[in-house]
């Protein structure tokens, strides 16, 4: 048997046994089937490409075709225990809707990024000029499907802005064991390559959790959007 | 009562062991008519009482000890119970025989499959031409409207009455479909898993439309008789075969037709009249002439107006998600196809949003073919490789493997 990749290792030990578990992006399955198996989750995926969906389906798990842009407002309010977006948060088209979203569906999230602020891609910058092609960003400019990428410190500045806690975070890299970090340290956002976050609300969500929603004919609840309470006047970069 | 339905059970598999098809030479078939007693009435949604009630129905394989291997396969509206069997008029291969065999995603080997004719259908299960005892005469008319929600009453019926407490599985595509999630409404219980194909949880005004269309063309037909053909010995083959040319691009997609006969005509140059002079306009006729060899005109006025009439968030409080409420422990799936314009993929969405808005566990794909709402009779790799992995997942977790 194929070593557990570290992320997924690193997935695997942040989960509670028996939890509900929603996998976005959650591609063949690998993941879930890892945490049906050592968690007995119960869990759902969604996943866009079809091929993807049918090997899924032959693993025996739930997953919904569909688009984690597009497709996360349908789901009831706080239906799981975790959500995981996989290094994919940069890749959608909005990036701060999407993890308000998460963090309605699930009581937490669990989050992994590429570390735009790591001192490879800074120093691809600084030296060549160029847009940084490494490890964790291997696509040059015009074929990356990253199209909104984040240092460590902007997603912690984000994660504030939606009154999110950070209950957990770790560094990863690749062939390399995780390692705990406090992404708000720094030093941190030089050398994390990759960051995977434990995220939960600081606030319980206003509406009512479990309850079938009676207002429209699909039972989605209304969701309080992250934009409506804007607590600072947006900061210009 | 129960000897007497095992008596009748031997006796039916026996008489239809002579029929079988080339495909599924060696597999165990069993089926014919259940007659349940008068006293064993099929209570409608309209508050009418059908009785005595029979059901067509076939069978394929064998019901295991524990009896947990039961599939039900519904139907959609112009199909029968027969599957994968030669039909008994038309000598056609079983409609979904592709899919019916040892190995493939429905195995005989493996699962007990049961497919019934419809309540309202003409192959041998009670409609509209079936004899009205009171009066001794073909119904007609006077035979009650039916729903969805009849259809599977009266398969939940014959499935009590065989001894089987859950099915493993009902599967269906079109109006199958529908009637599996009405199955997943009423009878959560009693299943373990579930099949949609190419349905939606409610028909759309077009989709009304269209079966509005078919059934003037039916009732326009001098030889309809206000439905009381059959005493006048005649057949209102005309208007069924509109009502089948109309519905039968409603299975099609423009792309699938376009590709199949474009511009193409029957014969070199044109007529300068009103023959046949292009492929799909032969294409179509065939289809409506061979449609009324095998089908009945008021059954397809009955099964249109079910299918009008189907609205599972209508009768569950207009939300959908109340209609699963109770059948979170079913496993779903899903299937829309990406041509399909009868129940486009945003119905099948819909439903999917609705079983995950009632916590229900729910696998949905979309699978891209050009070939539209037909497709899932047709032969489609992803389809199939689709179907074939959530069912044999399913069948682990039943301990079936």
């Amino acid at each position: 048997m194929s070593a557990i990749r570290e992320d997924f290792a690193e997935i695997l030990k942040l989960v509670r046994p028996n939890a509900r578990v929603l996998d976005i992006g959650c591609e063949d399955g690998e993941l879930l089937e890892l945490l049906t198996r050592e968690k007995t989750v119960d869990g759902q995926g969604l996943e866009i490409s079809p091929e993807g969906v049918a090997a899924c389906l032959a693993r025996g798990l739930a997953v919904v075709q569909g688009d984690g842009d597009r497709d996360l407002d349908h789901f009831p309010t706080r239906a799981f225990d975790y959500a995981i977006l996989s290094k994919t948060l940069q890749q959608m088209r909005e990036p701060k809707h999407v993890l308000s979203e998460l963090l309605r569906i699930a009581d937490q999230a669990v989050v992994s990024l590429p570390n735009f602020g790591h001192w490879k891609v800074r120093w691809a910058l600084l030296s060549r000029g160029r847009m940084p092609e490494t490890g964790a960003l291997p696509d040059p400019w015009w074929s990356t499907p990253n199209i909104h990428l984040c240092t460590l410190r902007d997603f912690v500045a984000l994660c504030d802005q939606l009154e999110l806690r950070i209950d957990a975070c770790a560094a990863l890299a690749e062939g390399k064991p995780a390692r705990p970090i406090d992404p708000r340290q720094p030093l941190e956002n030089w050398r994390a390559e990759t960051a995977l976050f434990l995220l939960s609300r600081k606030t319980e969500p206003q509406t009512a959790p479990a309850a079938m929603p009676q207002q429209n004919l699909f039972g989605e609840v209304e969701l309080p959007k992250a934009e409506a309470p804007v607590k600072k006047a947006r900061r210009k970069r | 009562m129960l000897q007497a339905i095992d008596t009748a059970w031997g006796r039916r598999s026996n008489a239809a062991m002579t029929a079988q098809g080339p495909i599924t030479a060696g597999i165990e078939i069993g089926g014919g008519t259940w007659r349940f007693p008068t006293s064993q009435p099929l209570r409608l949604d309209s508050g009418a009482k059908l009785a005595p009630l029979e059901i067509g129905y076939k069978t394929y394989g064998r019901l295991n000890a524990d009896k947990s291997n039961a599939v039900l396969v519904c139907h959609a509206l112009t199909g029968d119970q027969h599957l994968a069997s030669t039909h008994p008029v038309t000598g056609k291969p079983g409609w979904w025989d592709r899919f019916v065999g040892p190995g493939l995603f429905l195995d005989p080997e493996r699962y007990f499959i049961i497919c019934t004719n419809v309540v309202g259908g003409c192959m041998g299960s009670t409609g509209p031409a079936s004899i009205d005892p009171a009066t001794k005469a073909p119904y007609g008319l006077t035979f009650p409207v039916i729903t969805i929600g009849d259809m599977v009453r009266a398969q939940a019926m014959l499935i009590e009455a065989m001894g089987i407490e859950t099915l493993f599985a009902a599967i269906g595509g079109s109006m199958g479909g529908m009637q599996v999630l009405q199955w997943a409404a009423d009878y959560p219980e009693k299943l373990f898993s579930a099949v949609v194909i190419a349905a939606a949880a409610r028909h759309s005004a077009q989709n009304i439309a269209f079966h509005e269309v078919g059934r003037q063309a039916i009732m326009a037909d001098p030889n309809w008789h206000q439905g009381a053909y059959l005493a006048a010995g005649v057949r209102p083959e005309k208007g069924l075969a509109v009502a089948r040319m109309a519905a039968h691009i409603t299975y099609l997609s423009e792309a699938a037709l376009q590709r199949k006969f474009g511009r193409e005509l029957q014969r070199d140059g044109l007529s300068w009249g009103f023959d046949a002079d292009f492929q799909v306009e032969s294409y179509l006729r065939h289809q409506g002439a061979s449609f009324v060899d095998r089908f009945d005109a008021n059954s397809y006025l009955y099964i249109t107006r079910a299918l009008d009439y189907f609205d599972l968030a209508a009768t569950h409080g207009g939300v959908l998600a109340e209609a699963f409420i109770k059948a979170r422990h079913v496993k779903f799936c899903v299937l829309s196809f990406s041509s399909d314009w009868l129940y486009p993929t945003p119905e099948s969405r819909d439903v999917v949003r609705a079983l995950n808005g009632a916590g229900c566990r729910a696998s949905f794909a979309e699978i891209q073919t050009d070939k539209g709402h037909d497709a899932f009779f047709l032969d489609e790799p992803l389809l199939d490789q689709t179907l074939r992995g959530f069912l044999a997942a399913q069948s682990m977790a039943r301990g079936l493997a």
